[in-house]
């Protein structure tokens, strides 16, 4: 059977609140069957309100959604059959984990010794198993967590929608819960839509990244494209750390360009720009960039290091490069003594095909 | 815990326990000062006023001082057939010494509530009392009147030695104690105070009903509009409460009335003749409008309060789950809202009960309550010890709503913001 890749697809959505501002601008966006899609990006960017007009608690202004082949926009949200998941977890706090889970089941009207089989396997499913009688309250909070997961995928339905479910909890806990939806994302194969203002779990997590900004999406891809392949400046810059030179063009060929800073050319790949004369900010991911080049690298230049940190598996070394005092490279720990001290002048290199002239912020 | 756990002592040598206690002393003694003004304040103005008021409910010691020696003697009395000279000479004795301190009309006020046809009779021994000869008393006040030799009316004196009376309970219940000392209803065209009662609850009931279903979607709204539309329907809801009560009651009696404001309308419409205008003031109706329109901010406010807890996504997971707006309210919401709707529903509850002013001035004659019926009683008749009496039932009838509640819905799980 072959894949449905639109299985949801938001065509041309529009939206605004107020009537004077669009929250969400021309969204063209498709999602494959069983794909795990997040929607990260700023707070105010949009994504939630994409969340919500697919959910059904909001309409698009324009536009419409399929979900499935079928417009949605007219369909209200409890006949939709789409699960979701809160942002602060919406358990029903007066119902146990077990009415919880089967409120879902009972409004479907589906047979008790059913429902019970269907609940089980979804609190196995999380590891709470022998938790059904308790209360929501009595549970912690990365538990509580669980019984909302459970409870969006116990009746079974084609596609979960995410609303930053990891928001409350604790570092710990919530790099733990990313690699355990993700493991049932793939146990199950269940379409995941997923929302977060958070970088690092939407890498950890998805199939493909949409990043907004603005109401847009500003690129949409798997994670490692996304942060090794920044189409533009906004993208460079919300993922990853992220070094920046901002110049005009002054050489262009295939795959390569010349970028004219205050003082300096600096070698970089052309992306963005098209022609001799732009404005460009070149990106370069910190870890790109290495001190005492031995490999023969394009660009070589000497800066100053204004400040060392030390962050235990890596130091952070800030230099004053090129007119740019913001410079940061990160330096493993386990390579040989450098001489990283306060006010020496080291050389830093790198390669033309790292640095991406991206466009102007 | 392990009950061999050792005696622990601090590093002085003093243990734990007592250590911590003296500790805490001073703290407890400054919070017992704190609320010592609010204490003495609710002892003088709560706890000693009710107290009062349940003694003079059952005090019935008016009689009871003033024929002394009668009462005495009438002990070693069987109750069946006269008493004895002794008697007669004693309650002659009491009688002599009412006259002169000038009290024998009170005396006969007293004895007439017990059994009628005691001031005629009190009037005429006085008169005849002064010529008196000593000695033989039975004969000589027997003479008086042929009343005094009925044995019925020296029983009924009997009836009044107790210093302490039930009677005026009975007499708030319609009931009381015959002759013979059974209790028994009065007769049925006298039977005023249980319709009071059942009037009573019937308008407290309707009006706490009229008002959670008034409440329920304004509270609903509050809560979930956004912030500035929310402010002003709030000013709205508490507007009314900035009005003086007798203004709000005075500007019902000119929407209500056969010639006011909305019968006028009503005509304009067609849609009742000018002739046969409803009557929409003094009696229930006015009560059941009057009284809803002003108690109600007491079920918005806790209603209010609890709905603003509930979060939106509450609903929405209702939703989303698959249930129609109306599961994911009555499963998810409603619950939810139990303890507001406890709460304004016993505060209004309590509040109607005992309402007073607005029944007064709208409730005619079919819509009064049983507390302007204690008003009279306090203002009109002066009978105090029974508009106490009656205070007290409709005090206990409350603690009784309010321990049915407790033992139903659970305290606890009130909550009033």
């Amino acid at each position: 059977m072959a894949i449905n890749k639109e299985f949801v697809k938001f065509d041309k959505v529009d939206k605004s609140y107020d009537g004077k501002i669009l929250v969400v601008k021309d969204l063209q966006l498709d999602i494959a069957e069983g794909e795990f899609v997040t929607m990260l990006g700023p707070s105010g960017s949009g994504k939630t309100t994409c969340l919500m007009m697919l959910a059904g608690f909001e309409t698009p202004t324009h536009g419409e959604i399929y979900l499935d082949g079928k417009a949605i926009s007219s369909i209200p949200p409890h006949k939709r059959g789409i699960g979701m998941v809160f942002q602060n977890y919406a358990l029903f706090p007066h119902m146990t984990v077990y009415e919880n889970l089967a409120f879902p089941l009972r409004v479907r009207k589906i047979p008790k010794d059913e429902a019970d089989k269907k609940i089980d396997k979804a609190l196995s499913m999380v590891s709470l198993q022998g938790f059904a009688q308790r209360m929501p309250g009595q549970l912690s909070g990365g538990q509580q967590q669980r019984v909302a997961v459970a409870r969006s995928l116990v009746f079974d339905p084609q596609l979960v929608l995410m609303d930053e479910p990891l928001g409350a909890l604790d570092k710990n806990l919530r790099e733990s819960m990313q690699y355990e939806i993700k493991h049932i994302h793939e146990s199950i194969g269940v379409t995941v839509v997923y929302v977060t203002h958070d970088q690092s779990e939407a890498l950890t997590m998805s199939n493909r990244i949409a990043v907004f900004n603005d109401g847009k999406v500003q690129q949409l891809s798997s994670p490692d494209d996304l942060y090794e392949k920044p189409v533009n400046s906004f993208v460079a810059e919300f993922i990853g750390e992220n070094n920046t030179f901002a110049g005009e063009v002054s050489e262009i060929s295939e795959g390569k360009c010349k970028v004219k800073l205050s003082n300096a050319e600096i070698l970089a790949k052309p992306i963005v720009v098209k022609n001799k004369g732009e404005r460009t900010t070149v990106s370069l991911r910190p870890e790109r960039a290495l001190i005492n080049p031995s490999d023969k690298m394009d660009n070589i230049y000497k800066g100053k290091i204004e400040e060392i940190i030390y962050h235990g598996d890596h130091t952070r070394v800030r230099i004053n490069l090129l007119d740019n005092p913001e410079f940061i490279l990160k330096v493993p720990n386990s390579s040989p003594n450098l001489d990283l001290k306060l006010g020496n002048e080291i050389d830093i290199g790198w390669n033309s095909d790292d640095a991406r002239a991206l466009d102007p912020k | 815990m392990n009950s061999e756990t050792k005696l622990i002592l601090t590093t002085d040598g003093i243990p734990l326990e007592i250590s911590l206690k003296k500790a805490e002393r001073r703290n407890k003694i400054k919070a017992f000062l704190l609320v010592a003004p609010l204490l003495l304040f609710i002892i003088i103005t709560y706890v000693f006023p009710i107290g009062n008021m349940l003694l003079r409910s059952v005090d019935d010691k008016m009689v009871t001082e003033m024929l002394p020696k009668t009462f005495k003697s009438m002990e070693k009395w069987d109750g069946q057939a006269l008493p004895s000279e002794e008697v007669f000479e004693s309650f002659y004795l009491d009688f002599r010494k009412l006259v002169d301190e000038k009290r024998e009309g009170k005396l006969s006020t007293q004895l007439n509530y017990t059994k009628n046809g005691f001031k005629s009779i009190i009037k005429k021994l006085r008169r005849k009392s002064k010529s008196f000869e000593e000695g033989n008393y039975k004969e000589q006040i027997m003479a008086v009147h042929k009343r005094w030799a009925d044995v019925e009316y020296w029983k009924a004196i009997k009836r009044r030695a107790p210093a302490y009376t039930t009677q005026k309970y009975l007499k708030g219940m319609d009931m009381f104690q015959n002759e013979e000392g059974k209790i028994v209803s009065v007769g049925e065209d006298r039977r005023i105070h249980r319709v009071l009662w059942l009037r009573t609850l019937e308008i407290a009931f309707f009006v706490t009903l009229f008002c959670f279903l008034m409440a329920y979607p304004i509270a609903h709204l509050l809560a979930t509009l956004p912030m500035k539309y929310s402010n002003l329907l709030m000013i709205c809801v508490l507007l009314p409460f900035w009005t003086s009560l007798l203004v709000r009651t005075a500007s019902w009696m000119i929407l209500l009335q056969q010639q006011g404001v909305v019968n006028d309308f009503f005509v304009w419409t067609g849609l009742v003749s000018d002739d046969n205008r409803p009557e929409m003031m003094y009696n229930k109706t006015g009560s059941y409008v009057a009284m809803t329109q002003i108690l109600l901010p007491f079920m918005v406010l806790p209603l209010y309060s609890v709905m603003k807890t509930i979060s939106p996504s509450l609903m929405r997971a209702g939703k989303s789950l698959g249930g129609t707006p109306f599961i994911a309210f009555w499963k998810v919401y409603f619950p939810l809202t139990i303890p507001g709707i406890g709460a304004g529903c016993l505060l209004v509850f309590i509040l109607a009960i005992g309402y007073y002013i607005t029944p007064a001035l709208v409730g005619g004659a079919s819509g009064t309550l049983i507390s302007n019926q204690i008003a009279f009683h306090m203002k009109s008749t002066l009978d105090w010890s029974f508009a106490s009496a009656m205070g007290l039932m409709l005090l206990s009838g409350v603690l009784a709503i309010y321990w049915i509640y407790n033992k139903i819905v659970g305290i606890d799980n009130i909550k009033l913001g």
